[in-house]
């Protein structure tokens, strides 16, 4: 059973696909509908215990959507296994949000679309907007009946980019969502995060910057289309039937980006690189560049 | 072997936390945590305004901010952190409950895994507890330097 799709705003109407977003509003008015199941999925872990969309599940990226032991997410068992525990059918509309403007709620949305999970979306702004709209918010515990998610194997091929696919790749449009001082070589974490997980700084050769938060309006909300299109289209220089790939420090910045350029500005072929910086600045004779300028694409030998 | 190390170098204070958490099946650890979150004490008059005397926790993805005093040998420890970082805060309140009213020795002999040990691995994630450990390091750290100037 798949609910309607939000037709109110008309800034989504403006998007490839409108149907990825839903208001506040919209989704105030469908709580409890059945077929509609609201899923949230924050950087703290315990966020979501101090007060959650009443009827919202938690869907934790580090417990629950990551494997345990491979860096890698789990398998299509453990997806099953996870969500039927969370009582979400495969034919259900899950409806995403998050703390951070909605970097994990993307982040998982990415995830369920490995997964090919059809019809998932986001709500616009995330966790700060709706609490902001003065929104319900409740400390009770969601209790849902079990479900027999189907297990379907993750496919990695269409969305999802390994080191090696960014190898190939190289001399086709390369997008890196950090901010300047990780493109540049200055840090290899964002500003006031650790200083963690890479042994090198600097970029993938002729990535070009656009911080991920670029997209992102002041109400906390994406920007309307035309502001995004100005931005990656004039400004980033993506075309139609580019071939792209996002990539950030361990691949959530970058899952808004991807969101962005595939669900709202419409480009078909785009993939989250989720290695990203942790990988590549720490990978054995992989080139790097230094400096805000994208750099070229080194020679083969 | 670590286990008896780890028993005859841990506070009390410490050691009752990290009981109170192994006595709980895993999923609830995640609510005790969150209930040391909500007891964060505030931090005393004398800081507002002074956050020159405070130490940004850089290993914690939150802004956390802790400071250490010595007086007569004895440890107080404050911090702060968001009310949108519940649990970066349960780490703090964790520890500012746990070493404030030890001797500076005391304090100086919790292992520096305690972090580790009280059963969070799993439901929290290594990543975010060793945000505990940096703030724990960093704790000890200016005992270290504040029992000589104290």
């Amino acid at each position: 059973m798949t609910v309607e799709f939000d037709t109110s705003s008309p800034k989504f109407a403006e998007y490839a696909e409108p149907g990825r977003l839903v208001t506040g509003e919209w989704l105030e008015a469908r709580l409890g509908q059945p077929g509609l199941v609201v899923v949230e999925s924050d950087e703290d872990v315990l966020l979501y215990e101090t007060g959650h969309i009443p009827g919202a599940v938690k869907v934790d990226w580090h417990t629950e959507l990551n494997d345990p032991v491979v860096r890698d997410y789990v398998d299509g068992k453990g997806f099953a296994d996870l969500l039927s525990s969370k009582g979400i059918s495969r034919d259900d509309t899950v409806v995403i949000y998050g703390d951070k403007n909605n970097w994990w709620a993307a982040y998982a949305l990415w995830v369920f679309s490995l997964f090919g999970h059809e019809d998932v979306r986001l709500l616009d702004g995330g966790r700060d907007k709706w609490i902001a709209e003065g929104r319900p918010i409740t400390t009770e515990p969601t209790v849902r009946e079990r479900t027999e998610y189907p297990v379907v194997e993750r496919d990695d091929s269409v969305l999802r980019a390994y080191k090696d696919d960014v190898l190939a790749h190289l001399g086709n449009p390369l997008i890196d969502v950090r901010s300047p001082e990780e493109y540049n070589g200055s840090r290899t974490s964002a500003p006031a995060y650790p200083e963690e997980g890479a042994l090198r700084a600097g970029h993938i050769p002729t990535a070009k910057s656009v911080p991920w938060a670029r997209a992102v309006a002041e109400d906390g909300g994406f920007k309307p289309r035309a502001e995004l299109d100005a931005i990656y289209r004039e400004e980033a220089g993506l075309s139609d039937g580019d071939p792209i790939i996002a990539y950030c420090r361990i691949g959530e910045r970058s899952s808004h980006t991807w969101f962005v350029l595939k669900h709202l500005l419409g480009f078909e072929n785009v993939r989250n690189y989720d290695g990203s910086w942790t990988e590549w600045g720490s990978a054995v004779r992989v080139p790097i560049v230094t400096g805000d300028a994208p750099g070229e694409v080194p020679g083969r030998s | 072997m670590i286990e008896r190390m780890t028993e005859t170098t841990l506070p009390a204070s410490l050691a009752e936390i990290r009981d109170e958490f192994l006595e709980l099946p895993e999923p609830e650890r995640l609510q005790l945590l969150l209930e040391f979150s909500n007891e964060l004490p505030a931090v005393p008059a004398r800081y507002e305004g002074h956050q020159e005397l405070f130490e940004q926790v850089l290993e914690c993805q939150s802004p956390v901010f802790i400071a250490i005093e010595v007086d007569d040998d004895r440890v107080a420890m404050f911090a702060t952190a968001p009310r949108e970082a519940p649990t970066t805060r349960g780490f703090a309140s964790i520890l500012v409950q746990g070493l404030s009213g030890l001797t500076v020795d005391e304090a100086l002999a919790v292992p520096d895994d305690y972090p580790d040990s009280i059963g969070l691995r799993r439901a929290v994630s290594p990543l975010r507890l060793s945000g505990m450990t940096g703030m724990l390091a960093r704790a000890k750290r200016q005992i270290r330097a504040k029992r000589h100037s104290s």
